[in-house]
């Protein structure tokens, strides 16, 4: 099979700002390389006919329905909740500000 | 540029808190954290540590089944949950537990329907779906979202259980608007899933559009009452842009109802871009259909059944009975008052029905209190219609009494207690009549060609005595008097 680019320089900078990184002209390149190696290997899949075949939903087969009773168990407390935030006030996790001026 | 209602389309996106469940949709943390410290009713799977497993809490399936019944939507018999993923500080793990009707997936609920009526005439707000999702957490800002230096975060609400019901576009103005949520609102409280009262169980996302141009987004609506008003904002805004010449953009705009005005967000993500996909920590849901028979056979009266059944019970008029209904409160108040005396008729239930909806509906709204909060019994109702009957008291004195039979008093209490009584005394009423016309004799000479001019003195009169007169002897005497003096005028 012809190996072809699947993921463009456009995607991976589209990619990126939907994670919300940063990345290096470097890391791009690198990336970009990486990822269309990991497709190009997926691609494999498709000379398979699975016409025939369901979709996994999940990975575990035929396990459904896993619930629990609507009946209240233990919290963290405040202090526990907020142990590993880097910023907090109040009680309150502390986030940057949502809207750009 | 006139734009008419039938070119505005707008469909309602409604999330709705299951506050009736005790624990949240994939933790076993308590439902009720309102009024409670921030970041006490979290857990690791719902402020998204790593490692963490939600599980599915079983009672949301048949809370779901019921609405989904009201609704007359299709209940799908098998789903499964999808990751849809977004950066933003209210969602911990950086995706939302939802559900997706693309890529295999399948809402909860497809279609469904729910009637409104509104100026006499009846439409269909046709659905698309209904489906299963968790709330994100609560964002603090200090002052308005757009000047906050920096945003709080609360993880109490995070993983509550909101169900989402998205209506197609078929909603033409924001009065039909409000009539819709009012009667989802009416589903929701005879299902007994949620309690909407409670502060922000319900936040609404509207598409707005002009037909032929690009729709916008508006988000964090954050009750009903304010749906109606952002509503209007959003089509003035639409409506001039395109006055001024200028081009209207597909957009995501927040309410501001501080300001009450919607202000740009961020520029629409298209929809691949949450790249949804299957939730692997979660496997997929069957619904069997005896279950969801078991559930239907459970469900209540809807309100629509109800306001039919009112209708041909209590022979009320259509209008009277959808208003009525409305409230299950307001409705079990009704039946129980009308019930309870065996000699009431169609008179007396519309009596009961009128006093319900003006005088004591006007009470609760200005008192901000619902008619389960007060002290008033469907009996009280019963005694004041039956004083009135009787000829105790006037429905003046009546109305008066309305403000102290919501604290407990009863009806006889109150005549006692006030001394007030309807008065049939024909010497007295004569004598206060007589008063009224000679200190009236303008109203007099207009009384030939002015039927309200025997109103206006009957009022009068009335307000001398603060509302105790027998309304219909005063009448008849005053008549008496005035068309002897009247007799008399012309003569002269
Ligand atoms: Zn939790």
């Amino acid at each position: 099979m012809e190996k072809k680019e699947i993921i463009s320089r456009e995607k991976i900078e589209h990619l990126a700002r939907l994670a919300l990184i940063d990345l290096s002209e470097e890391e791009k390149v690198n990336i970009s390389k990486q990822l269309n190696n990991i497709l190009d290997y997926f691609q494999k899949l498709n000379e398979l006919d699975t016409s025939n075949i369901k979709p996994t939903r999940h990975v575990i087969d035929g396990l459904k329905n896993v619930f629990r009773e609507d009946i209240p168990g233990k919290s963290l407390t405040q202090e526990e909740a907020l142990k590993n935030a880097r910023e907090k006030q109040d009680g309150f996790f502390k986030a940057p500000r949502i809207i750009k001026e | 540029m006139s734009i008419q209602n039938n070119e505005i389309m707008i469909g309602l996106e409604i999330h709705i808190q299951l506050t009736n469940l005790k624990t949240k949709l994939f933790c076993s943390c308590s439902n009720d954290y309102r009024g409670t410290e921030p970041n006490t009713h979290v857990c690791p799977i719902c402020i998204g540590l790593p490692g963490s497993l939600p599980v599915v809490n079983k009672k949301v399936i048949e809370l779901a089944i019921r609405l989904a019944l009201a609704l007359d939507c299709k209940i799908n018999n098998q789903f499964w949950f999808f990751r849809k993923n977004y950066f933003y500080p209210d969602l911990p793990k950086g995706f939302q537990i939802s559900q997706y009707n693309k890529a295999g997936g399948k809402a909860f609920a497809d279609g469904g329907k729910t009637t409104i009526r509104l100026n006499n005439h009846k439409k269909d707000i046709i659905l698309n779906r209904i489906h299963l999702e968790e709330d994100p957490a609560r964002l603090v800002h200090k002052g308005s979202i757009a000047t906050s230096p920096f945003t709080l975060i609360d993880y109490n609400r995070s993983g509550v259980c909101l169900i989402e019901i998205v209506s197609e576009p078929v909603i033409s103005s924001p009065e039909e608007a409000r009539e819709f949520l009012k009667q989802l609102k009416s589903i929701v409280q005879y299902t007994g899933i949620s309690n909407l009262e409670l502060e922000g169980s319900v936040r609404v996302d509207a598409n707005i559009s002009i037909k032929g141009y690009d729709r916008s987004e508006v988000k964090n609506i954050n009750s009903f009452k304010e749906v109606e008003r952002a509503l209007r904002h959003e089509i003035i805004r639409q409506k001039n842009i395109l006055k001024r010449g200028k081009k209207l953009i597909q957009e995501t705009r927040h309410w501001d109802d501080k300001r009450r005005i919607t202000i740009p967000l961020r520029t629409k993500e298209l929809e691949e871009d949450y790249r949804y996909f299957p939730e692997q920590d979660l496997v997929p849901i069957e619904i069997n259909s005896d279950f969801i028979q078991k559930v239907k056979s459970e469900l209540p009266e809807m309100p629509n059944e109800r306001s039919v059944r009112f209708r041909k019970e209590y022979r009320l008029t259509e209008f009277d009975s959808y208003n009525l209904v409305l409230d299950k409160n307001f409705a079990d108040f009704y039946e129980e008052g009308v019930k309870s005396d065996p000699s009431f008729d169609s008179e007396e239930y519309k009596l009961y029905c009128n006093w319900l909806m003006n005088d004591i509906s006007r009470w609760l709204n200005n008192n901000n209190k619902i008619i389960q909060e007060t002290k008033i019994t469907p009996k009280h109702l019963v005694d004041l219609i039956n004083a009135i009957k009787d000829g105790k008291i006037t429905g003046k004195i009546a109305k008066s009494f309305i403000p102290d039979l919501m604290v407990g008093f009863n009806v006889k209490a109150l005549i006692e207690k006030t001394g007030k009584r309807r008065i049939s005394d024909k010497e007295y009423i004569l004598k206060i009549t007589k008063e009224v016309i000679t200190d009236n004799l303008d109203i007099i000479r207009d009384f030939e060609k002015n039927p309200r001019a025997l109103e206006a003195l009957i009022g009068k009169c009335m307000k001398k005595t603060k509302g105790r007169l027998d309304p219909e002897l005063t009448r008849e005497i005053l008549l008496e008097l005035l068309s002897n003096k009247i007799k008399k005028y012309k003569k002269s």
